[in-house]
């Protein structure tokens, strides 16, 4: 990988000028056979694969009013052009949410509208070629569709559905990314992301319980596959693995604790994450989110709650219904899956859980907004709770919160630079440079008000923080759970 | 009945059938393309009559674009705006007697001329001077400005250089609507006008003009925020069927 500097953080957020490919040298590593076949996806490009481009291209355009209608309705107005982090962070032009949609718009104007059949010149209609291809595999593993650029735009176009539709055309033909689909696969093969299984995670949780019960005395418990709990938590496998994510998890835990709620974690779904989103692969989205269905079932749960998950949420806020519903099997009470940022906020206003502030007294907080929860999912009842229930958790557990500029919080929040299945190794210039606009409201953030604790309720967002905040010259430790912020200021009584 | 008449009548019906054909056409392939998943961008509203208020504002105030950037929201919404007018303004040449309040703008339509091209200039000169416009500009994306610009000022030159015989104009149009065909006066200022209106007429389904229909048809705004509440389903995601088993039962 070649060497690459972190962007330099001025004083005020800059809009850069064009500086044409300075990002077509970043791919991700691209999947082998042995990721690609178990999806069902070629392992190799595959003869005339061309011609099977085009033929998926025009069925994924059938089977979706979004595509049918952004691919038409773009007017090239430049409105979005500043608007993607991943622009701002590497002045590559093919990074602004307009030429990375016409990447895949230019091959849609090209085999399927009159005027691209007839004057592709004219509106920059290009033939389906491998160097397209190419362009494609590279930008459309620049894009973490988190939906910012969609908010600005006039006709609500969403580069996230375009890309995921280019990624379903790739693996189609087979060209897939490594890192989704071999997640993917371990998902259906083990139960989770981490390929973690069963006995590994009983092993997990039965050390949790023991250090929650060294640092508190105790006996707040774990649950793994326990038939009859009232609530089934599906929450993403790194709660289980690593600081600061399993925090989070020793946070849910107490809350239930302290509300008296049964709950279970199973192994058949020991995963949150559904990256079948990421690679725009219906049927997977589909596979992966039944098991939770199938687990429900076989335990008996009444209630579905999930953990700190971005994209999850946004797939069980928005897919669950129709992916597997109907939920006619939950408590009539609890008809639909919830955020455990709903859960811990119930019990907040219900006064059911005690929260000692000082224990967070060394903390500044200010809360990243994830882009799947601010732009793809809510909480509550309300416009704007996945906004406000969080920070209201926040504030229930610390003394000092401050937010981050406005235009880079709330249903304008800037991605982590990590998520979209770009979380990877292999990307990390693209990964370094696609935070800087979220480093550059922290950093004011950082000088005027002293925040030292970076909150989040995403997976992807705290390890790709974990990774990045050192580029930036910030403590990699300054990411955490906000129910790691619930964890340590909540007042556990002993049972009586 | 002069050539040049019978031209421009043709020109006129076919004109007219392409776009009301074409857009139509569109129209409905939008509607019977199923949207399996819900999408809706926030500021997303939890009720139908909310979103019917959010297309609203999008259509009449472009409110996203509004939040996006004050210069093309100013320039592209004047020129909407304008052109809304000129087309009204422009009722008087197929209404007989002239409608009242058709009557009452013919004022404002004028100016709405020069505020059209304003708007166009600004829109334009964006697409040159900024890089990253520039930068996604295609040929046709200039041709569509340069289109519009000479629409409206072959509209202005007859009002200001050389009038037309307005009073035969308006007997052709009502002609061509009554399949009555009366002769079209022979100005080439007007000649020049008409065919290009013709030729917007023509590209407008064919081109990036669908994004008229497109933004009602739009999911991610017209959607409503309810997943949790009903359950969504269309195309691909009508065909999930669930019967409660367990696993393995």
């Amino acid at each position: 990988m070649a060497a690459f500097e972190t962007p330099p953080l001025g004083e005020y957020p800059v809009i850069p000028p064009v500086r044409e490919g300075t990002m077509a040298h970043s791919k991700p590593f691209v999947a082998k056979a042995d990721h690609q076949n178990p999806l069902g996806f070629p392992g190799e490009l595959v003869p005339g694969w061309e011609k099977v481009a085009v033929t998926k291209l025009g069925q994924l355009v059938q089977q979706s009013r979004a595509l049918q209608v952004f691919l038409d309705s773009c007017v090239k107005c430049g409105a979005c052009t500043d608007k993607c982090h991943y622009y701002l962070g590497t002045s590559d032009p093919k990074n602004m949410p307009v030429a990375r949609q016409d990447l895949l718009r230019s091959v849609y104007r090209r085999y399927y509208t009159f005027a691209g059949k007839h004057f592709p010149a004219l509106v920059g209609a290009r033939d389906m070629t491998k160097e397209v291809l190419d362009d494609w595999y590279s930008y459309f593993h620049q894009c973490s569709q988190c939906r910012r650029c969609s908010v600005f735009c006039p006709y609500g176009i969403d580069t996230a559905e375009i890309s995921m539709a280019a990624r379903d055309i790739m693996d189609s033909v087979g060209l897939g990314q490594k890192y989704s689909n071999e997640i993917i696969g371990k998902v259906h093969k083990i139960g989770n992301n981490l390929g973690l299984p069963g006995p590994a995670l009983r092993d997990t949780l039965d050390g949790l319980e023991e250090d929650v019960k060294e640092a508190t005395g105790v006996d707040v418990r774990f649950p793994l596959d326990e038939k009859g709990a009232d609530v089934l938590l599906i929450t993403p496998s790194a709660d289980f693995f690593a600081e600061p994510h399993i925090d989070g998890l020793i946070g849910y835990a107490k809350v239930f604790h302290a509300a008296g709620i049964s709950w279970t974690l199973s192994t058949h779904a020991s995963e949150a994450a559904n990256f079948s989103l990421f690679i725009g692969s219906h049927d997977h989205l589909q596979k992966v989110a039944e098991r939770i269905r199938e687990a429900a079932l076989e335990l008996g749960t009444k209630r579905l709650v999930v953990g700190e998950c971005g994209h999850a949420w946004r797939v069980a806020y928005s897919f669950w219904n129709t992916l597997i519903g109907p939920f006619d099997f939950l408590d009539a009470r609890y008809p639909a899956p919830q955020h455990i940022c709903e859960v811990t906020h119930d019990l907040i206003r219900r006064g059911a859980l005690t929260l000692d502030k000082s224990a967070n007294a060394d903390k500044v907080v200010t809360f990243h907004d994830s882009c799947n929860v601010s732009r793809g999912s809510r909480m509550g009842s309300e416009p704007g709770g996945q906004f406000r229930i969080p920070r209201e958790i926040i504030r229930a557990c610390v003394d000092k919160f401050v937010d981050m500029a406005p235009e880079t919080i709330g249903e304008t929040t800037f991605c982590c630079g990590g998520g979209g299945g770009l979380l990877t190794d292999d990307l990390i210039e693209l990964r370094v440079k696609g935070a800087a606009p979220r480093m550059q409201a922290l950093q004011q953030v950082v000088e005027e008000h002293g925040v030292n604790y970076l909150a989040a309720i995403c997976a992807i967002c705290k390890s790709q923080f974990t990774k990045v905040l050192p580029y930036y010259k910030h403590p990699m430790d300054m990411i955490g759970s906000v129910h790691g912020l619930v964890s340590n200021a909540i007042v556990l009584g002993p049972k009586s | 009945m002069p050539a040049l008449t019978v031209l421009y009548a043709l020109l006129f019906y076919v004109a007219a059938a392409t776009l009301v054909g074409g857009v139509a056409w569109k129209s409905w392939v939008y509607a019977r393309t199923p949207q399996p998943l819900k999408i809706p961008i926030p500021p997303a509203p939890t009720t139908r009559r909310g979103v019917v208020l959010r297309v609203l504002l999008e259509v009449t105030l472009f409110r996203a674009l509004f939040r996006s950037n004050k210069w093309i929201w100013l320039f592209g919404w004047l020129f909407h705006v304008a052109l809304l007018a000129v087309l009204l303004r422009h009722l008087r040449y197929f209404t007989e007697p002239v409608w009242a309040w058709v009557a009452l703008i013919q004022p404002f339509g004028l100016y709405a001329g020069f505020a059209m091209l304003a708007g166009l200039a600004g829109l334009w000169a964006r697409r040159v001077l900024v890089d990253r416009v520039r930068y996604i500009s295609a040929p046709s994306d200039h041709l569509m400005l340069a289109l519009l610009v000479a629409i409206a000022a072959s509209g202005l030159a007859m009002k200001y250089v050389a009038q037309t015989d307005i009073v035969a104009l308006k007997a052709f149009f009502l002609g061509l609507m009554a399949f009555d065909w009366k002769p079209l006066p022979a100005d080439p200022a007007l000649l020049v006008h008409l065919a290009l209106v013709a030729a917007l007429m023509f590209v407008f389904p064919v081109s990036k003009l669908l994004h008229a229909p497109g933004v009602f048809f739009s999911p991610s705004l017209n959607q409503v925020d309810d997943a949790r509440e009903r359950r969504h389903a269309a195309g691909w995601s009508a065909k999930i069927v669930h019967v409660n088993r367990a696993r393995g039962g």
